[in-house]
């Protein structure tokens, strides 16, 4: 205990230091002493520039986790990566020919998978990585971009990989062309961009940008609410 | 401490009355607020109207404006720089257009310049982080755009000009409004991916202060996906981009113009300097301030420098005495206080209530008004929770989400609050979640032209660092749309000037050197350094100790 704050040792990079429970890992380092330059982004889970790698004192299990959306534990042995070396193809995504599998092609190494799940095990998002990648192997845009939709391009699964697959990037190419080629037409939107060309509220628009405020208030009041009633489900 | 579910047992009391009145709650709406009544709750609780926190500014081209202290601070501030000692004859990077920040600005600006002529090696973004580490990648709740029959650019821009107390720059309303709808198209182009319906139209959701059903989403992943396609669009086209090398100051020619910047490599301490006919402010915003002391939703580099560097080469800044408070920001548990709480979980039905598990508030009011009314539960009546570490908060009724849309809504709509959550052992299905106000983004910032022109020629700016499109408040989905717009026509603009002016002769930081007689006239303390590049998070006991020899 140090004041009314219990205390725990975490090892950073294998040094111990003495940090307050119930800090994530990030902010236990930065408690620490450390100021990040690398190893820190967002901060909230959506960049995965703190992606890390440790062991508990006395576990074999080698972990991974994100700094920022993890609690820091007593016996930590941490460390960070501060980067992932890992191949991406280029390409153009208009000349893409979606009916082949072109995933196989621009990555012939995810052939290799031996599906050992270490990826899937190394995800702290929990995504089914393997899966994604069984089912890019089948060139099948749709699955690869469904579950591999909230993935946050850390690099971890990459790092771990026997079979040196840059899952993220293969998924980051599928659902590019899941969105493009496959995805529901928005019709209606080429006519919106269309009437805005031809300059169908231009007037409209004209005339509020010409209004005082206390003109723009009496409109602003006066305009209608669309509201869904309670307990009705609008979409789909 | 025993948790019950994540829960202490103070606060489940709590909860068992938020889950009480639930039934009533979900037949009912709460009225929304007359313009008199917006005024009052804005004027006695919303942090930006208490006078004590904020001053004029002594210096610089707005001299005798009003901003939060913080942000004063950074502009009555030394460079980080001596000139005299930056030799400007040697250049490192010869280009067209410089780019300076890597989030979702600054990368539109760069596939527009390319879209626009300039070949991809004559473009050069610099960034503080790695490409992508942005506020752009952290938003959650969506975009606006009038793409629907119900709705018009028109009504949109009627609720941009409301929530923003009319005091918006009126032609980059019209550009925001306007372009939405093709910027919609063009990442469908990409290969964004939106949440759709079979027949191609979206699901579209309300935000607060919006009169029509006008956010488009991607899960609770919309900024992550919109920015991922982005940044992999402008890696296939080559574009080259300098991380961890922020720009610390802009360089000017002699005839006023801005002609590149200096950059700081942050691991090896040296610094760069960038030649380029026309230069992209895209730096964001300024969370990290922690203005008032309020927690952040922001990113790590969210530190003004653009504001900062813009300022001391003569750009005039506006509507930078206003503020934007999340209402939803985590008020527990302790490890994510401050993140973001998107409101796509109020837009699909989710109600704030008190300790008492009653509603006090229209869910949906502009953003500026609905975490006055948190702030006025809370300290205003006493109607908060508190947590053990002595946060206040209120509820957010999130499982009326299930049972408005049906069970798995949460998980399919908002996987990145439910994973976040059940990080930290609460499920947000089942139970509420506690929420207090977070600061969450810079209203005003850089002024510009529809064109994304600053004052000073040869400096465009795009993204959270210009301002004038939101006027005093932003709402909801209005910041994806903003840095689509204004990143794509500073892109565009810039390449056109660029194809009408040569290189720049003559590279000099005179407007530094006049900036520092300024700051000394006025008699700014020696000390205070800008722009800040990071905040400092180390704990105060090593800070106390510290030896300064590297």
């Amino acid at each position: 205990m140090e004041g009314n704050k219990k205390m725990i040792t975490i090892y950073i990079m294998g040094k111990a230091y003495k940090v307050p429970f119930g800090l994530t890992i990030m902010k236990a380092v930065e408690y620490a002493g450390y100021r990040f330059i690398r190893g820190a982004g967002c901060r909230a889970g959506f960049c995965g520039a703190c992606a890390t790698v440790y062991r508990k004192k006395g576990d074999y299990k080698f972990r991974t986790a994100l700094a920022c959306q993890t609690t820091a534990e007593d016996g930590m042995y941490l460390a960070q990566l501060p980067f992932v070396p890992a191949n991406r193809e280029e390409y153009n995504i208009e000349n893409i020919d979606p009916d082949k599998n072109v995933l196989s092609e621009y990555y012939p190494e995810i052939n290799r998978c031996v599906s050992c799940n270490t990826c899937t095990k190394s995800c702290p998002q929990e995504l089914d990585v393997m899966d994604f990648i069984q089912a890019a192997i089948r060139g099948d845009y749709k699955k690869v971009s469904s579950l591999s939709f909230d993935c946050i391009q850390c690099g971890l699964c990459t790092a771990r990989c026997p079979a040196e697959i840059t899952h993220y990037h293969v998924a980051q190419l599928a659902r590019r062309i899941y969105g493009k080629y496959y995805s529901p037409i928005p019709k209606h939107l080429e006519k919106r961009v269309g009437e805005i060309k031809k300059g169908k509220f231009d007037k409209e628009i004209e005339r509020l940008k010409k209004m005082s405020v206390d003109e723009l208030k009496k409109a602003y009041v006066k305009r209608k609410i669309e509201r869904i009633p309670r307990g009705e489900v609008r979409e789909e | 401490m025993k948790l019950i579910n994540g829960y202490t047992e103070e606060m489940r009391e709590s909860i068992e009355k938020v889950e009480k009145t639930r039934a009533e709650r979900m037949k009912k709406s709460f009225e929304a607020m007359s313009m008199e009544e917006r005024e009052e709750v804005l004027k006695k609780y919303h942090p930006d109207y208490k006078p004590d926190k904020k001053r004029a500014v002594k210096v610089g081209p707005n001299k005798g404006d009003i901003a939060p202290h913080e942000v004063v601070d950074l502009l009555e501030a030394y460079p980080l720089i001596d000139p005299k000692d930056i030799d400007l004859k040697h250049i490192d990077y010869d280009v067209d257009i410089l780019i300076v920040g890597g989030g979702g600005a600054g990368t539109v600006a760069a596939l527009w310049a390319n879209n626009s002529g300039i070949p991809a090696e004559n473009i050069l973004m610099a960034t503080k982080l790695r490409h992508g580490d942005a506020n752009s990648m952290m938003a959650q709740g969506g975009i606006q755009a009038a793409d629907r029959e119900e709705d018009s650019p028109a009504i949109h821009y009627l609720d941009v000009v409301g929530g923003g107390h009319f005091a918006n720059k009126p032609e980059l309303v019209e550009a925001l409004v306007k372009d939405a709808p093709f910027i919609l198209k063009w990442h469908e182009e990409l290969g964004v991916q939106y949440d759709k319906n079979p027949d191609g139209t979206y699901v579209e959701r309300s935000g607060g202060g919006t009169s029509r059903f006008r956010l488009h989403s991607a899960k609770d992943y919309t900024g992550m996906e919109i920015m991922r396609v982005i940044r992999d669009e402008f890696r296939n086209r080559k574009i080259p981009v300098l991380e961890f090398s922020p720009a610390i100051e802009l360089l000017m020619d002699d005839s006023g113009t801005v002609a590149g910047a200096l950059l700081l490599n942050m691991e090896t301490e040296q610094y760069y300097v960038v030649r380029a006919k026309a230069t992209i402010m895209a730096t964001g915003g300024f969370g990290r301030l922690h203005i008032q002391g309020f927690p952040t939703t922001n990113h790590y580099g969210a530190t003004a420098d653009g504001l900062v560097m813009s300022y001391r080469a003569g750009a005039r800044l506006r509507d930078l005495d206003t503020v934007q408070y999340h209402p939803t920001g985590a008020a527990y548990p302790e490890q994510i206080v401050g993140l973001l709480i998107t409101e796509k979980v109020r837009g699909m039905g989710a109600q704030p209530v008190n300790k008492n598990g009653e509603l006090f508030v229209f869910p949906l009011e502009p953003r500026d008004v609905e975490a006055a009314s948190f702030i006025r539960e809370c300290y205003g009546r006493n109607n908060c929770v508190e947590t053990p570490t002595g946060m206040k908060g209120i509820w957010l009724d999130s499982p009326m989400i299930e049972e408005i849309e049906g069970e798995g809504a949460i998980q399919k709509n908002l996987d990145a609050m439910y994973r976040m959550y059940k990080r930290f052992g609460i499920d947000m299905t089942k139970d509420p979640i506690l929420v207090f106000p977070t600061l969450h983004y810079q209203n005003g910032g850089v002024e510009i032209d529809a064109n994304a022109r600053t004052s000073v020629s040869g400096l465009f700016a795009a993204g959270e660092v210009e301002g004038g499109v939101h006027g005093k408040n932003r709402l909801m989905g209005n910041s994806l749309l903003d840095y689509n717009v204004f990143g794509r026509r500073a892109g565009i603009n810039a390449a056109k000037w660029v194809k009408k002016h040569g290189k720049p002769k003559n590279l000099n930081l005179k407007h530094v050197e006049n900036y520092i007689k300024e700051l000394k006239r006025a008699k700014i303390p020696k000390k205070r350094k800008s722009p800040m590049l990071l905040p400092d998070y180390r704990g105060e006991k090593v800070l106390a100790r510290v030896v300064d020899i590297f």
